[in-house]
């Protein structure tokens, strides 16, 4: 119960940082080149995200779960320990902070910039954009929901968990009309970051032999040990006496 | 770039990232709670010290 409640949230937190990030490039070229062409790209991209979803999801349940876990595991080990060290350089003042409302301005502007191609009916700069834009921050979405829902066999939950916070950002976009400036991105991907590891320590052990202390119920001591230790890193990074990094 | 560089690239930077030090330690660390759990040694404690030391080493290396 504990660990479904964990899946829940951490493909909620990771679905919705990406779709944060996805909103803001949308929304760019969207605004200055018009809504067609990048609606079907958008359209497209989803499209593809499902199929993969739909190709490896079913197909991974084919490998024996000890396996599973362990190869799992470790990709999201590997995976998961990105997210958390750049949430603790960004937190630690070493790495510069998402800003949307930054992003939005680059996006914007590059759209601006690029050549129209109106004649031929579609413009394909609006429709690569947003097609490349959705694919690649839904890619690591992907990859979460395939493995979290397979690895604990509910591959429905992972996909609800993720569809609902796309729809959420997506909502609150719509309502907003603009960016969202005021999501506190860093603090999730911090959390993002926390929660994969974890879970990649949890099923890498597993794969490997490992009998955990408390059973399933480990995960939230596991949590708490590297959140514990992530802050002790953060508090002692902000002690060293280098030149924060410009917020972008 | 060929498609084929372009996608084990988009792979390496997938898994591995930034620091591959992170990686191959991982990768020690996971096969040494295996030899140390076949020797009918407990060893649940291994990967997470591993992870916040691996961390740690790699956050220290940024900022130096």
């Amino acid at each position: 119960m504990s660990s479904d409640v964990l899946l829940f949230l951490t493909t909620f937190a990771a679905s919705a940082v990406e779709a944060v990030e996805a909103l803001t490039i949308v929304l760019a070229v969207g605004v200055v080149r018009g809504w067609r062409s990048t609606l079907f790209g958008v359209g497209a991209a989803a499209v593809v995200l499902a199929a993969i979803v739909a190709a490896l999801g079913p197909a991974l349940r084919l490998i024996p779960i000890e396996t599973l876990r362990l190869v799992v595991g470790a990709l999201l080990l590997a995976f998961g320990l990105q997210w958390f060290r750049k949430a603790v350089l960004r937190a630690g003042g070493f790495k510069p902070m998402r800003d949307e409302a930054t992003a939005f301005a680059r996006e914007r502007g590059e759209a601006a910039a690029a050549p129209s191609a109106r004649s031929t009916g579609t413009d394909w700069y609006s429709f690569t954009v947003a097609f490349k834009g959705v694919l690649l921050e839904g890619l690591e979405v992907t990859f979460i929901v395939v493995t979290f829902g397979s690895t604990q066999g509910r591959l429905g939950l992972a996909v609800a968990a993720a569809v609902s916070a796309a729809v959420l950002v997506v909502l609150v976009g719509l309502a907003v009309r603009g960016p969202l400036e005021r999501v506190p991105e860093n603090n999730l991907k911090f959390a993002v970051g926390v929660l994969l590891t974890s879970f990649g320590v949890f099923w890498a052990g597993e794969g490997v032999g490992v009998d955990w202390p408390g059973g399933d119920l480990a995960i939230l001591w596991i949590v708490g040990f590297l959140a514990l230790a992530a802050f002790a890193l953060v508090r002692r990074l902000r002690l060293v006496p280098t030149p924060r990094a410009a917020a972008t | 770039m060929t498609f084929l560089r372009r996608f084990l690239r988009f792979w390496w930077d997938f898994v591995v990232g930034d620091d591959w030090r992170v990686a191959v330690g991982l990768a020690v660390a996971i096969a040494a709670t295996w030899q140390l759990e076949q020797a009918g040694i407990a060893a649940w404690w291994l990967l997470p010290l591993a992870v916040v030391l691996l961390l740690a080493a790699s956050v220290r290396r940024e900022v130096r």
